[in-house]
């Protein structure tokens, strides 16, 4: 008899285990399967980026299978590198950086973090993960269609992506399922964020108020009430797009457009309502890639001290304020749209004001670390390195936010440079130590440190020496999205880029080591016991890897604050959330 | 090994601020008039940007090498001050960061995008299409002929689509590939899209500008240095995007009208 | 591990509110919150949660029509509303009453109070059938302004009256699920509907008519 979605007993097929689960652990490694196969992807994608632009001509064996017309003989064509680009830019801001620091590791622990045994909407939940897989799917095709993915980049300016392949390659079919996989990706992103935050509000044990929610938790929630609003506003912009594009509606699209020598039908339509639309999703959008970050490596950090953060509430308080910020920045995007240059000031402030919870979490994270016991695993590690990568990747923003400094800087790779250190590596640094951390109790196995600690060393000096040089080609004037540098004042900067190539090649065959450590630690590591890390909260109390319902027939009762280390008096250097032992009042 | 960490960390800052420190890799000589304001503006912002990255940098490596490996045996110690001071020292930094980078920082922005252009301009029209630029100049009577997107003829060089046959007023307008504008004096540039979206960017004027199909966008600057300088597309139009570019030809006054005469139609 | 079969088959909201049938379940204090519990119950945080997220979407459509109609091209023309509008308006609205009652009629029933399933079950079928008409009266609008001309791309005002309707009309066919999943669950000789499904069908359904009139505004003063 079918029972309401909430309260399902174990599942006994293969196919209810494995495939189609409604136990959000199984869905939380789905999603992470899924973000593992668009990242390295993501990566091929700039590997042959990167290849072409140092070497134009030549040809790469084995494109052309891909593409006989994006890449005739193996030699990239400029229209092939953009539709690269694009699917590069698409991949890894949805795929990678939505799915895998919040859906995967959320879906996996948030529930567990709260003491409940599964998220609010369990068959929700399932749908959630298969209309994201279906999204990729779609995203995928495009590769397979006769002209190839669009050429408009992950941002699918109109009229460029509105007005079919009149504009040029990719922008007929590639560009319709772009749109359609976005579109479902929005879809699936609404139901996900549905559920974490009626889990969060809704199912919380005996005991867990929200203070004594993790910080990874807190950042779980808050990054889902963005992403609730993102998307919802992304989702009718995807449909509006649509529309232009195959109904001969108007909405992006003006009149009197002639391309490829054809008058455009069109008439009245606005490309900066795209643009707003689009970066009124897009803004929040880069806030929710890095909140589960800041929350996931607040959660290790803490643990790796063995001591607490200074405030558990002034963080909170931080995340909180970044969320409510994201939504006004928005127009930073486009201070040289041609949009009232007045809302440029009126955009430029909040995005520099959006600077003092982000200085705030720096401090607090470097503060704590005075005093403290540090401990140097290869989670931990990876999660101070993103404290590095952050403050590098953050002080450029101190340039972009200044309208007068971005009429220099816009659509230069110093841009490029910003959002690659925060979100290409940082946020990418809080995947990795979430799963150095968490693997043991995913999988039941322990993953190999020594591994790990060449993943790190070759990917913290390697990303730093494929990004930090992108800020001085920045600086230098070098145009962003150019498929080969033409220009005369480019010429002196190929050998920065030809440097740059060389580093990304080296740091992406050292993410092998990452992917050959997963994979045989999933089988061969050593096997996890139930806390291995000394950690406090309650998914250290399960055993590795946790019974369906997470909390066997044992529902815990929460009687501690979630960052109990180093507590005077206590039997130990960290009590548990779960534990009865009582806390001496701290004075 | 967090000791070995605390100082890649200190050598990778200090590396990465070497090139800017050097200017090995440097925006090129200002030739605007309003550029200057920008140029302070960056030098700014390098200041408090370089200060905050090498603080914080440093910061992580000192305090990951004094705190790495400490075991049960040392206490544990808090900031002092703790978070409060924290939040206090990042208000006031960050607060007066703001105060002075943007509150100064608007008026360069005013100066470029506030200022209606002076009466005495030139007003010269840019086009951008897929994949070229091209510009028009009035010509003698000081008007611009009417655009007919449908009489766009690039085999015949009717780029902008005028119709002299019925408009007096496009009869004399010069159109050229390149932008050549006399030195000192001030032009007003209008940006008209033919197609899709694209971008004016001139690195030495400190201009940048997107063309968005449907408005009717300008932007005004003198220049203030003889010579040629490259405009390139920063949008991304299509596939010729990368090679989307024309030549700046600042000239003197005599040279631009020689050069004025000689398109004349 | 407790199963439905077990479960009393209408969970009230809060035992100290009183009224009904002494709870099965001891009072929330004693008890260890987890999905099988169900208290307070996700369905209403959720669909308060999804309504957010719908309105935010209008709220990105309705921007998009602001923008529009002050495009320089100036094309913005008027069109007639067509009149049934106004009578699926009726029918909207009467439908919120009739599952109100509807909803009264099955607390009623499941505590025992005096109502029967057959009533319950009959002001829901009403609200489902009036739910239906607007639906099919949407599209007898479509219909209306195709025969005066007025297609999707015919011009702005014509694109977002398609638009906006036809987006609406899919949420108000999701509504129309979720009703019959009410009457589904409350079919059976021992009902399986909890309260809570009851409300948050209810708060969707009455959404989608404030939504209505919303949008109707829009048509009626911005097309």
């Amino acid at each position: 008899m079918s029972q309401e979605a909430a309260h399902h007993g174990p599942p006994t097929s293969f196919i209810r285990k494995y495939i189609f689960s409604v136990d959000h652990k199984v869905i939380g490694k789905q999603y992470y399967g899924l973000a593992l196969v668009a990242v390295f992807t993501g990566m091929i994608l700039s590997w042959l980026m990167r290849f072409h632009l140092v070497w134009p001509n030549a040809a790469i064996p084995g494109l052309q299978s891909l593409s006989k017309v994006g890449a005739p003989g193996g030699v990239m064509t400029p229209e092939y590198y953009l539709s690269l680009l694009t699917m590069h830019g698409t991949l890894m801001v949805f795929f990678v950086l939505t799915n895998a620091p919040f859906a995967a590791f959320g879906n996996y622990f948030l529930p567990i973090q709260i003491g409940a045994e599964d998220m609010a909407f369990p068959r929700f939940n399932m749908m959630s993960f298969w209309v994201t897989f279906v999204a990729f799917v779609v995203l995928m095709s495009a590769f397979f269609v006769p002209d190839g993915p669009p050429i408009s980049g992950w941002t699918a300016y109109a009229p460029l992506s509105a007005v079919g392949s009149d504009a040029g390659p990719g922008l007929g079919m590639g560009q319709n399922l772009w749109a359609i996989s976005i579109a479902l990706f929005c879809i699936a992103s609404l139901l996900g964020a549905l559920n974490f935050i009626s889990t969060t509000l809704d199912l919380r044990s005996k005991g867990m108020t929200l203070m004594r929610m993790p910080i990874s938790t807190w950042a779980w929630f808050i990054t889902s009430c963005i992403a609730l609003l993102a998307f919802a506003v992304l989702l009718p912009a995807c449909l509006l797009l649509i529309l232009d594009r195959i109904a001969g509606t108007s909405f992006f699209v003006p009149g009197g457009l002639m391309i490829s020598d054809r008058l455009q039908p069109h008439s009245g339509g606005s490309p900066l309502l795209w643009q707003h639309l689009f970066w009124f999703f897009g803004h929040p959008e880069v806030y929710i890639a890095i909140l589960p970050a800041m929350g996931i490596v607040s959660h290790i950090l803490i643990n790796s001290m063995r001591k607490p953060l200074l405030s558990h509430r002034v963080v909170i308080a931080s995340m909180l304020s970044i969320g409510f910020l994201s939504y006004m920045v928005w127009g930073h995007h486009m201070f040289l749209s041609g949009m009232n240059p007045f809302s440029a000031l009126v955009f430029s402030f909040p995005t520099l004001v959006i600077t003092i919870p982000a200085t705030i979490l720096t401090l607090i994270w470097l503060g704590s670390l005075y005093g403290s016991r540090l401990q140097i695993t290869s989670a931990s590690l990876f999660a101070l390195g993103f404290i590095s990568m952050f403050v590098s990747g953050g002080v450029s923003g101190f340039f972009l936010a200044q309208p007068s400094i971005d009429i220099y800087l816009h659509a230069t790779y110093f841009v490029v440079g910003h959002f690659h250190l925060v979100m290409g590596v940082a946020a990418i640094f809080g995947i990795f130590a979430g799963t150095y951390f968490w693997f043991p109790k995913m999988s039941g196995h322990m993953m190999n440190e020594a591994l790990g600690k060449i993943h790190f060393w070759f990917t913290f000096v390697g990303t730093y020496c494929i990004f930090m040089p992108f800020h001085y080609l920045g600086l230098a004037g070098n145009v962003r999205r150019y498929s080969s540098f033409v220009d005369d004042y480019l010429q002196p900067l190929l050998p920065v880029h030809k440097f740059i190539t060389i580093a990304a090649f080296c740091t992406g065959a050292a993410q092998l080591v990452f992917l050959f450590n997963l994979i045989y630690s999933r089988f061969k590591g050593a096997p996890a016991p139930d806390n291995p890390w000394n950690a406090t909260s309650l998914e250290w109390t399960v055993p590795s890897p946790p019974p369906w319902n997470n909390f066997g027939d044992k529902h815990p009762v929460v009687y501690h604050d979630p960052y109990q280390y180093g507590v005077e008096g206590a039997s130990a250097d960290f009590i548990m959330q779960d534990s009865p032992e009582k806390v001496p009042v701290q004075s | 090994m967090g000791k070995i960490f605390a100082v890649t960390v200190a050598i990778i800052a200090i590396a990465s601020a070497i090139p800017i420190v050097m200017h090995t890799w440097a925006p090129p000589e200002d030739i605007s008039t309003h550029g200057h304001a920008i140029d302070d503006q960056m030098k700014d912002t390098m200041y408090e940007a370089g200060f905050s990255f090498l603080a914080a940098q440093l910061l992580l490596g000192f305090f990951i090498w004094q705190n790495a490996g400490r075991g049960k045996q040392d206490k544990l110690k808090n900031f002092p001050g703790g978070a409060k001071g924290l939040v206090i020292a990042a208000l006031v930094l960050v607060g007066s960061e703001i105060l002075a980078l943007g509150v100064l920082g608007q008026k360069a922005w005013a100066s470029v995008y506030f200022a209606s252009p002076d009466k005495d301009a030139m007003t010269i029209q840019a086009q951008a299409g897929q994949f070229a630029f091209y510009f028009r100049y009035p010509g003698a009577d000081g008007k611009f002929g009417g655009m007919h997107p449908d009489k766009i003829d690039e085999g015949n060089q009717n780029f902008f689509g005028l119709d002299p046959e019925n408009d007096v007023d496009s009869r004399d307008d010069i159109v050229a590939a390149e932008l050549a504008v006399p030195v000192n004096r001030q032009v007003n540039l209008t940006l008209h899209s033919k197609d899709v979206g694209h971008s004016f960017y001139v690195r030495e004027l400190r201009i940048q500008q997107d063309f968005v199909p449907g408005l009717d966008l300008a932007v005004h600057f003198t220049a203030t240095k003889v010579g040629r300088y490259e405009i390139v597309c920063t949008q991304l139009c299509g596939l010729g995007h990368y090679n989307m570019k024309a030549y700046l030809s600042v000239l003197s006054q005599e040279d631009f009208d020689k050069w004025l005469k000689e398109r004349a139609p | 591990m407790a199963t439905t079969v077990h479960e009393p088959p209408m969970i009230t909201e809060q035992p100290t509110n009183g009224g009904g049938a002494p709870p099965a379940i001891p009072p929330l204090e004693e008890r260890l919150r987890s999905v099988s519990d169900r208290q307070p119950e996700p369905a209403r945080t959720g669909i308060w949660v999804a309504l957010a997220a719908i309105a935010m979407s209008f709220a990105a459509f309705t921007s998009a029509l602001i923008v529009r109609q002050g495009s320089p091209a100036n094309d913005w023309q008027h069109i007639l509303i067509p009149r049934i509008l106004y009578f699926n308006t009726a029918i909207l609205i009467l439908s919120s009453l009739t599952l109100e009652i509807a909803r009264r009629k099955t607390a009623s029933f499941i505590r025992t109070q005096g109502a029967t399933r057959g009533q319950a079950m009959a002001w829901l079928f009403a609200t489902l059938g009036l739910g239906l008409a607007f639906v099919t009266g949407q599209y007898v609008a479509w219909l209306q302004l195709r025969s005066e001309g007025l297609y999707l791309s015919t011009n702005p005002n014509s694109s977002f009256f398609y638009l906006l309707t036809a987006v609406h009309a899919i949420h108000v066919l999701g509504g129309l699920g979720g009703l019959a999943r009410v009457i589904r669950r409350l079919a059976p000789a021992t009902p399986i509907l909890r309260k809570s499904t009851m409300d948050a069908t209810s708060y969707y359904w009455h959404f989608m008519g404030i939504l209505w009139i919303y949008l109707l505004c829009i048509l009626v003063f911005k097309l």
